[in-house]
């Protein structure tokens, strides 16, 4: 697809240089990410957004590649990259398409990460390995019909039994969760009005009373899988339990890891609509000159080339910290909000520029557009994280 | 099996290339620069090579400035072991190329010298098979399919309108063609480990070579296309056109 309107290699947008703020290994990654997606995305990624198909079959090159839960350690198999690089293997799957990224974020950064930070040793060799090579395809079980951004009001319970857990709950708008061999499922151990009794548990969905349900009718994240999860009377041995997991924070400082990757995956997106519409602009004629050349586009242009780079220092800079070790979740927040915020601007610009041809899934801006609504919605709101920074301002909470 | 690998450093092939002020070079500024496409497929062969004989040594050479390093990592990250970076600033022809690099590949005792056939940035088609001449090595240029059985190379070269097989010993020089592999991605791990490879930079002074470049153009800019009219209408201007001004029919 896209013969005309995309170039057969994607050159970036670094319209400040900033490849020289990276190591030659951080390019060399992303390079190598780029000509995947080149190679290996986008020649089926609008069919598969077209019919609403995931496209599974990558999948392997995918672990190959060593992109699956690349910053953790190499003695779970893991590829051991810095933030930044990981970082930058979220913008490249995303400038593909988000619903890539969304599987790539949650096997890495809400299935490995939880398991590697609040597993057992036996846990973490027995999963995360397997879950890099992509043998286990991993879903990540917190959010619930009723409880979206309030997720310590949880309903989902585990009980303890004498040989084990039993799990009942309804778990919603879970991505991988059609095609997903196992789950890491946050359950109330306690009472449903205690936060702190919230728990990780790692779930295989062939246990009986496990459903996953293909979520129907998307109209954004087409090329993605999300399902609802059923667990009625799931019985799972004492071990399935993350040992070190314990209250709402555990679950929240995974989102966190999935929300760093988001803020650059987000960039990618944008990336990919503002080099389509610049393409467009120089090449589609009305009144016997390139559009490019009239004001308004030149506004759109100069507006999502400004935004972008000022969300790539943004990421850059979180990431460097993210190394550091003195990265903190609000900061995180910001990053996500503006970023998302301004690609979702960046797509819709762009799709406006394509004029009719943008809403063609031969285009990619449209794609995006859509995709980066669900993008704005999860892994925190937009307006979530408005309160969280409002909160860190005024030290008030509005939620 | 002992393998050795040469690789030239040029601008990535989407680059808009600008000429520079001395009308005789490219300018740098702001260009990406990769390994050459070519020397990719040679650098697959020698990777696949060794792993199917389950032993030996791979070694990426190039020759140019610092800056290749990156380029010869991108090699090492693939899977070749280690790499010889022979460190000259210029930009000498290719004979001074081919005879530093015979100089150093000589002493090797390599038992295949692959080569991609040529370089994407000027075209020329040279060093590899100089290099042969000057070791006294056997040369398969151009090759589309290479297998090699204990120390019997068959090789398979497109020619016009067939494909020519070409068998000889090794040890063999080789360059290669489009078809005869598709390159691996490095995986991040391997990027990750390229940098603890050795990457040995060994400098060389190249004689003044006998050829030199004295201007560098870019093709004349395309005419805009003209529309006749429609339809059967159009036929006879069409005609006329095609076989009085472009004298193609």
């Amino acid at each position: 697809m896209g013969s005309g309107s995309v170039p057969s290699r994607f050159a970036g947008v670094d319209f400040y240089q900033i490849d020289s703020l990276l190591t030659e290994e951080e390019r060399a990654i992303r390079d190598t990410v780029r000509s995947w997606v080149d190679d290996n995305l986008m020649p089926v990624i609008g069919q598969c957004y077209v019919e609403g198909r995931f496209p599974k079959q990558l999948i392997p090159g995918l672990a190959e590649l060593g992109v699956l839960g690349a910053n953790l350690p190499e003695e779970y198999g893991c590829a051991g990259l810095g933030n930044v690089a990981y970082g930058l293997i979220m913008q490249e799957l995303e400038r593909g398409d988000s619903g890539i990224r969304s599987f790539a974020s949650v096997q890495g950064a809400l299935v490995m990460y939880p398991i590697y930070a609040f597993g057992s040793e036996e846990q973490k060799k027995k999963w995360l390995p397997r879950l890099a090579r992509g043998e286990d395809i991993g879903c990540f079980g917190l959010t619930e019909p009723d409880f979206g951004s309030n997720p310590s009001g949880m309903i989902t319970t585990a009980r303890e039994t004498g040989d084990g857990w039993v799990l009942n709950g309804t778990k919603m708008w879970i991505t991988n969760g059609s095609q997903a061999t196992m789950a890491v499922v946050w359950a109330k151990t306690g009472d449903v009005n205690d936060a702190k009794s919230i728990r990780g548990f790692v779930v295989p969905t062939d246990a009986k009373g496990f459903t996953g349900k293909d979520q129907k009718g998307k109209l954004s994240l087409r090329a993605s899988d999300t399902a609802e999860l059923h667990l009625e009377d799931v019985h799972l041995p004492k071990d399935a339990i993350l040992p070190k997991s314990g209250g709402i924070k555990s679950p929240l400082s995974c989102l966190t890891q999935a929300r760093y990757g988001i803020s650059w995956g987000a960039i990618g997106a944008a990336m990919a609509c503002y080099d389509e519409a610049a393409r467009y602009s120089k090449n589609r004629v009305m009144f016997g000159k390139p559009i490019g050349g009239t004001q308004i586009q030149q506004v759109r242009l100069a507006d999502m080339l400004t935004e972008i780079t000022k969300a790539q220092l943004l990421s850059l800079q979180l990431g460097r910290m993210k190394e550091a070790g003195t990265m903190t979740p609000q900061q995180v927040s910001m990053a996500k909000r503006n970023n998302v915020n301004m690609a979702c601007e960046c797509a819709r610009e762009a799709r406006r520029l394509l004029g009719a041809n943008g809403i063609l899934a031969e285009y990619h801006s449209m794609r995006h557009m859509a995709n980066l609504e669900s993008v704005y919605t999860y892994e925190g709101t937009h307006d979530m994280h408005s309160l969280i920074l409002g909160q860190e301002i005024t030290g008030l909470a509005a939620y | 099996m002992k393998i050795a690998v040469c690789l030239k450093r040029v601008p990535d092939t989407t680059t808009k290339i600008v000429v520079a002020g001395d009308g005789k070079s490219i300018d740098e500024t702001g260009v990406k620069f990769v390994p050459n496409p070519y020397d990719e497929y040679a650098i697959e062969a020698a990777i696949a090579f060794k792993e199917k004989a389950g032993a030996g040594e791979t070694v990426v050479y190039s020759l140019g400035a610092d800056v290749a390093q990156e380029t010869m990592r991108t090699a090492l990250a693939m899977g070749i072991d280690r790499g010889v970076l022979l460190q000259s600033p210029g930009s000498p022809d290719g004979f001074e190329v081919a005879k530093a690099l015979a100089t150093e590949i000589g002493t090797g005792g390599f038992d295949l010298v692959l080569f991609g056939k040529m370089a994407v940035d000027d075209y020329n088609h040279q060093v590899g098979i100089m290099v042969a001449e000057l070791l006294e090595l056997p040369c398969i240029s151009a090759v589309s399919a290479l297998t090699i059985d204990g120390s019997a190379v068959t090789a398979e070269r497109e020619v016009e309108g067939g494909v020519e097989v070409v068998t000889c010993q090794l040890p063999v020089v080789i360059t290669a063609d489009k078809g005869i592999n598709t390159p691996r991605l490095p995986s991040l791990k391997g990027i990750m480990a390229a940098k603890k490879k050795p990457l040995e930079l060994k400098p060389v002074t190249l004689g003044p070579g006998g050829v030199t470049v004295t201007a560098l153009a870019l093709p004349p800019e395309r005419q805009a296309g003209k529309i006749v009219g429609e339809g059967p209408d159009a036929v006879p201007a069409l005609v006329q056109l095609l076989r009085n001004e472009a004298k193609v029919i």
